[in-house]
């Protein structure tokens, strides 16, 4: 076996997963906390006020990251939820499910700062417009996979069955990112792009994409602190389990 | 600092906004917790189980 796909089997083993994903998710929740603190700083106070929208478009720093989070978790789920139903691997199941906890709380986040936003910019909290709607039958998606994940007894069956639903509702990923092109939306179009010059001023993107970086540093290290609690949970009855929960005796 | 606090006017949107986002990721670092010192407790108690159960009823 070549070196990758060796370190890609060691990595599949639940324990050496644990261990490695325990002395991560400290670095990387400091890290999100960090880079969430200087971007909010940038944004809330550094940058000057919108031209038209005074400082109520502010609320854009903590909006737009987490609606950026909310497909990105979907599609990392989604690839997840391939991996485990091609290939049978216990800890894709395991990430695919911890996902959906994840992308909930980001796309909740999107919908009620968007709702806050829209009311004085719009006039209403909501609107069925494309982007809004599709957004929120993202947030169904994910409760539908963690409602299916809890209602079936055999936990390896359950995460299948979940994974399956997760991969279907991938094709509103699209359906979101692009609606404000496809229809005539409420919804403003983007205004940050990977290709091409992006129609917001430096002194407003910095702080965005630092808010953006330290998201993405919180969902892997919430994804990690989840799939390890959930793989205890799984692995009850072997050796490495039972010893992690005699060594977590007393401490808290 | 008060002209900081106002946002213009619009305070109670963009201070919602943040306290929305703050709070839910809260929940979302708080709630593994909770579930691992269950999970290691109810490990804990099956091993108490099991062992309980051996004294009792030594394998000859």
């Amino acid at each position: 076996m070549n070196k990758l796909t060796l370190w890609f089997h060691t990595l599949g083993s639940p324990p050496y997963f644990h261990r490695l994903a325990g002395r991560l998710a400290p670095w990387l929740f400091a890290g999100a906390v960090l880079f969430a603190a200087a971007g909010l700083y940038g944004g809330l106070v550094v940058a000057p006020p919108d031209y038209q929208q005074s400082d109520a478009y502010r609320i854009i720093f903590v909006h737009v990251p987490s609606a950026w989070m909310s497909l990105f978790i979907y599609f990392v789920m989604a690839v997840n939820a391939f991996i485990a139903l091609v290939w049978r691997i216990k800890l894709a199941e395991v990430l695919a499910m911890a996902c959906a906890p994840i992308g909930a709380a980001f796309t909740v986040i999107t919908l009620a700062t968007g709702a806050i936003w829209g009311k004085p910019m719009w006039g209403t909290w909501w609107t069925w417009d494309a982007r809004l709607t599709s957004e929120l039958v993202l947030l169904f998606l994910y409760l539908g996979v963690i409602g299916l994940y809890q209602a079936i007894e055999d936990r390896r069956q359950a995460a299948r069955a979940a994974a399956f639903l997760a991969l279907i509702g991938i094709v509103n990923v699209p359906i979101v990112h692009f609606s404000v092109k496809w229809w005539n939306t409420l919804h403003q179009g983007s205004t940050v792009r990977l290709l091409g010059p992006s129609a917001i001023d430096a002194s407003m993107l910095w702080p965005l994409l630092l808010v953006a970086l330290a998201t993405k540093l919180w969902f892997v290290a919430s994804l990690l602190v989840r799939a390890r609690v959930e793989l205890l949970a799984l692995e009850g009855g072997k050796e490495w389990a039972r010893a992690e929960a005699q060594r977590a005796e007393g401490t808290p | 600092m008060s002209d900081f606090l106002a946002m213009g006017g619009y305070a109670g949107y963009v201070w919602s906004s943040v306290a929305i986002f703050v709070g839910v990721l809260a929940i979302d670092f708080i709630s593994p917790r909770l579930r691992r010192r269950r999970v290691l407790a109810e490990l804990r108690g099956r091993a108490r189980r099991q062992q309980r159960k051996s004294t009792e009823n030594p394998t000859p």
